[in-house]
């Protein structure tokens, strides 16, 4: 790396040099081919080598701190060692346009399963990544309510969410997957609540009548929650927990009914494989496990010390008993049909100027 | 401020040269040179945006773009960029005035900082603008999270677009029209109506083109401080952002078209009413 | 365009009404008026442009000044600084050749469609930054029109650094070539007639002649293309792939360390990005001054 940048280096100086030529042309254009010639010498240095001891790590944002912990304890270990890591960290939904797109990854760590779905789409992963002891997943979470230290508005769950006066926030569905989720969660609580379906759409009417803000991703939502917008904050638990550890000033409930938040991790065929699944398989083991856990995040194997510091709710729900992404995202979010979507339009229409 | 070669430099120029074939090559090979490099920047990536707009033909790029957010928010964009060019057109031509014609303290640092906002990434921008307009405000003003907080933002990126349009030209006025009408009994009122303004005119036209085509792309400013609720604050940039992270490219590149030829638009109309002032001007 | 306003002129000449009142009320007038202007200005850019830089430097060394020397070496933010660098370095050396040779087809070519040209070159400024992300993704990513290709020649040009050069290049490309076009219109052809009938070629009529009469121009574009490429974060967010330590700018490393509740480190990177863009603008200010001298004798 530090040769071929060398070499870029020197490309870049020598059209500079007072070089004595016949003609003032070929001056010019040697000097332009030169920077030319630097910029693609750096496509070079820039095109990923997939040597055998690294592995692209691609993941949505909110794991950053997690893996800062993994990335180190898997090196650590002698199937781990001696492989270096890249990590890219960013919204769920762009990381996996990214590598559709043709970012490198030999390892994708999604809030959603849809995400990872795009790529067995695109041919990048196989159609049975999820078919393991833990169907894809490599973390599980629970959709909590965010609310100030002290709970000054008494928030005790989703009911007291619709309340007039309780500010809410929870990011853009229409840009983070976050955001579904925490819908389907207080969807769903309706449902196992014991109300149909129809009333379960009032509740989320009422539920965005209340919506104060929807930044473009769970992170932003929560950067706007800490600056002191809105009351009460729908997010992943994880990210309570790590906040919480940050000493911001806030507590979190677990309401009676919410979803499981699963998070699903997968190996991209024709990378370095090998060693990608290595990698996988720690995250999955136990020793593994008890690392995300010490991050707030709840494991998908049975057995991992500290994992009784999560409350189980009464009524836990995954996303398949609301039918599964697939049909959730074509009912509830399709850019012109869904419900969600008529929702906010026809809240817009009516408050907006 | 032009600068003329002197006549040292003009004698060392050796006799003349076999004209035409070199000097022709050289131009043809500058002018490919040339086309290849802006082809590369602008021509394809613009090609493609259209073509992908255009996926599915006319009829889909009119809903894509009239459906009812996109509406709002191109709406939100245009309309705060029109308000925001028209508070820059004031305040600052009252800038560019106050520096040029008034002398105080400090009047050169404040000077050099007016560029800043220019300089300063967008990124920078909105989290400064957070911090200082938020919740946590130390001045006790929150405009965070509202219409206005778009309008804030897009005032920032903007303001030494018409200052430094105006100043240059301000600097070139003749005092002596000023001071003619002045002893003639016009009142500084008339003074500045009938003289000042209409010279400022093209200057401050051509400032506020670009502080339009500036305020309708910007994005990274926006981003943190708006709570980019749709409807209400959803800016298009932002907007289109959504929809490419939604996989809805189409949708976004017909957004962005549109919100193209509005910039474009713009742009063209008031460099043609320049070109129409300026010839009008003695 | 971008002058600093250093001269000094008269500010008691505003107009004057000549009438019944009293010189002194007239004066006194004036004065009240010019004051009024003046803490107008002062209070808006006050509010607009003083506060938001004054809480910049606040808020990075508020914790003091170790945290600030800690968020500095950070590997993460080393290789942040030097990539910005890396990529300015190549996108504005460009941006001003090319950016030459367009503002002298501009003004000196004879050719139809130069309003065409003209609007080319001012197109990056009305498309959003986000945009032109959207649009180089059309280009080159994998599904785009040349992903395959290219990726099957071994070319990285999305989410690896061509493309950041790419696109840092299409956002500043106007300036160099708006900067010079009305400095090139100004110096005339006199000089450059008079040096082709001495017998000197086109290429020494512009090295010698054209270019040392364009010099500010250029000098104020370059100033300008850094200042905007250093600061580019919208276009570059989209095709940069956000990998840690290889593809993150500058301005990505703020916004990384501000999603990380790192406030120190997104302020700290913010001040350094600030004193960059601020260094640019004191090269800006200083040439300026050698400007108004010259003009001045």
């Amino acid at each position: 790396m530090l040769i071929c940048c060398n070499s870029i280096l020197m490309l870049l100086v020598f059209p500079m040099q007072k070089v004595a030529m016949q003609t003032r042309t070929l001056t010019v254009a040697v000097s332009l081919l030169a920077v030319l010639a630097a910029a693609l010498g750096l496509t070079a240095c820039g095109s990923s080598s997939s040597s055998s001891n690294s592995l692209a790590l691609v993941a949505y944002s909110t794991p950053q701190g997690a893996y800062e912990k993994l990335i180190p304890a898997f090196q650590a270990t002698s199937e781990g060692k001696g492989v270096s890591f890249s990590q890219s960290f960013g919204p769920s939904g762009e990381q996996s346009r990214a590598v559709a797109n043709g970012l490198h990854a030999d390892v994708v760590n999604f809030s959603l399963a849809p995400d990872v779905e795009k790529l067995v789409k695109a041919g990048l992963v196989s159609p049975s990544w999820n078919q393991n002891a833990t169907h894809g997943f490599v973390t599980n979470s629970v959709a909590v309510i965010i609310v100030r230290k002290g709970n000054p508005k008494h928030i005790t769950g989703w009911n007291d969410l619709i309340k007039p006066g309780v500010g809410v926030l929870t990011p853009n569905p229409f840009t983070s997957g976050s955001a579904r989720w925490n819908i389907m969660a207080a969807y769903g609580a309706q449902l196992k609540e014991g109300k149909t379906p129809a009333q379960a759409l009032e509740y989320l009417k009422a539920l965005f009548g209340n919506v104060v803000s929807q930044d473009s991703s769970a992170r932003n939502a929560l950067q706007t929650f800490l600056a002191g917008r809105g009351d009460a904050l729908i997010d992943y638990e994880d990210e309570a927990i790590s906040d919480e550890k940050k000493g911001a000033a806030i507590e979190y409930i677990v309401p009676s009914a919410t979803i499981l938040i699963q998070n699903p991790i997968a190996v991209l065929s024709g990378g370095n494989t090998a060693e990608a699944q290595k990698f996988v398989n720690y995250l999955l083991s136990p020793a593994g496990q008890a690392i995300w856990v010490s991050k707030g995040y709840r494991p998908v194997i049975s057995g991992v010390p500290g994992a009784e510091k999560f409350p189980t709710p009464k009524s836990l729900f995954t996303i398949e008993s609301l039918g599964g992404w697939k049909t959730v995202t074509k009912q509830f979010f399709e850019p012109e049909t869904g419900i969600v979507t008529k929702i906010e339009q026809s809240l817009g229409v009516s408050t907006s100027k | 401020m032009s600068q003329r070669p002197n006549s040292a430099s003009l004698q060392a120029l050796p006799a003349r040269r076999a004209p035409a074939l070199g000097a022709r090559g050289a131009g043809a090979l500058g002018k490919g040179l040339l086309g290849i490099y802006l082809s590369i920047l602008v021509l394809l990536p613009v090609a493609a945006l259209l073509s992908k707009a255009s996926t599915g033909g006319t009829h889909a790029f009119w809903r894509e773009v009239s459906n009812p957010e996109a509406v709002a928010a191109i709406k939100l964009t245009l309309i705060t960029s029109a308000i925001v060019v028209v508070i820059n057109a004031v305040f600052g031509t009252l800038v560019a005035w106050v520096l040029v014609r008034d002398e105080f303290p400090g009047k050169g640092i404040v000077n050099a900082l007016i560029d800043l906002p220019f300089a300063l990434p967008t990124i920078v921008a909105g989290v400064v603008l957070l911090a200082l307009y938020g919740k946590n405000s130390p001045l006790g003003i929150d405009v965070a999270f509202t219409r206005a907080s778009v309008g804030l933002a897009l005032l920032f990126v903007t303001l030494p677009f018409v200052v430094r349009s105006v100043q240059p030209v301000l600097l070139e006025l003749d005092l002596a029209m000023e001071e003619a009408a002045a002893s003639l009994g016009a009142s500084p009122w008339t003074v500045l109506r009938r003289i000042v303004l209409p010279t400022l005119a093209p200057a401050i036209i051509s400032g506020v083109a670009l502080s339009f085509a500036r305020a309708v792309g910007e994005f990274g400013s926006l981003v943190l401080i708006t709570g980019n609720l749709p409807f209400k604050t959803d800016a298009g940039s932002v907007y289109i952002f959504g929809q490419i992270q939604d996989e809805n490219l189409a949708a976004a590149a017909a957004v962005s078209v549109v919100l193209l030829l509005a910039a474009l638009l713009v742009i063209a109309l008031l460099t043609f009413a320049l070109r129409r002032r300026s010839r009008h001007v003695l | 365009m971008f002058s600093s306003g250093a001269a000094s002129i008269s500010p008691s000449s505003a107009g004057r009404v000549s009438g019944p009142s009293p010189a002194t009320d007239t004066a006194r007038a004036a004065h009240r008026r010019k004051l009024g202007l003046r803490t107008v200005a002062l209070v808006y850019l006050g509010l607009l442009l003083l506060a938001p830089v004054a809480m910049i430097f606040y808020r990075t060394f508020e914790h003091g000044l170790e945290p600030v020397w800690n968020s500095i070496t950070a590997p993460n933010a080393e290789h942040a600084f030097w990539l910005s660098i890396e990529i300015v370095a190549i996108a504005v050396p460009l941006n001003t050749i090319f950016g030459i040779g367009i503002a002298l087809l501009l003004e000196r070519g004879r050719f139809w469609g130069k309003a065409v040209l003209g609007l080319i070159i001012d197109l990056p400024f009305a498309i959003s930054p986000v945009v032109v992300g959207l649009s180089l993704i059309l280009v080159y990513g994998k599904t785009g029109w040349f992903g395959d290709w290219l990726s099957e020649q071994g070319f990285q040009v999305i989410f690896s650094i061509p493309g950041m050069v790419i696109a840092t290049a299409i956002v500043s490309l106007p300036f160099v070539a708006r900067e010079t076009v009305p400095v090139l219109r100004e110096l005339g052809t006199d000089a450059e007639q008079a040096a082709e009938t001495l017998g000197a070629g086109p290429w020494q009529t512009f090295w010698r002649v054209t270019l040392p009469g364009i010099r500010w121009g250029v000098v104020y574009g370059v100033v300008l293309t850094t200042a905007r490429a250093l600061g580019e974060f919208g276009a570059v967010s989209i095709v940069s792939g956000r990998i840690e330590g290889q593809t993150q700018t500058l301005p990505l490393y703020v916004q990384d360390r501000f999603e990380n509740f790192d406030s120190t480190g997104a302020y700290t990177a913010a001040v350094v990005l600030a004193l960059l863009a601020l260094g640019t603008l004191l090269a800006m200010n200083l040439l300026t001054r050698r400007t108004r001298r010259k003009a001045e004798g």
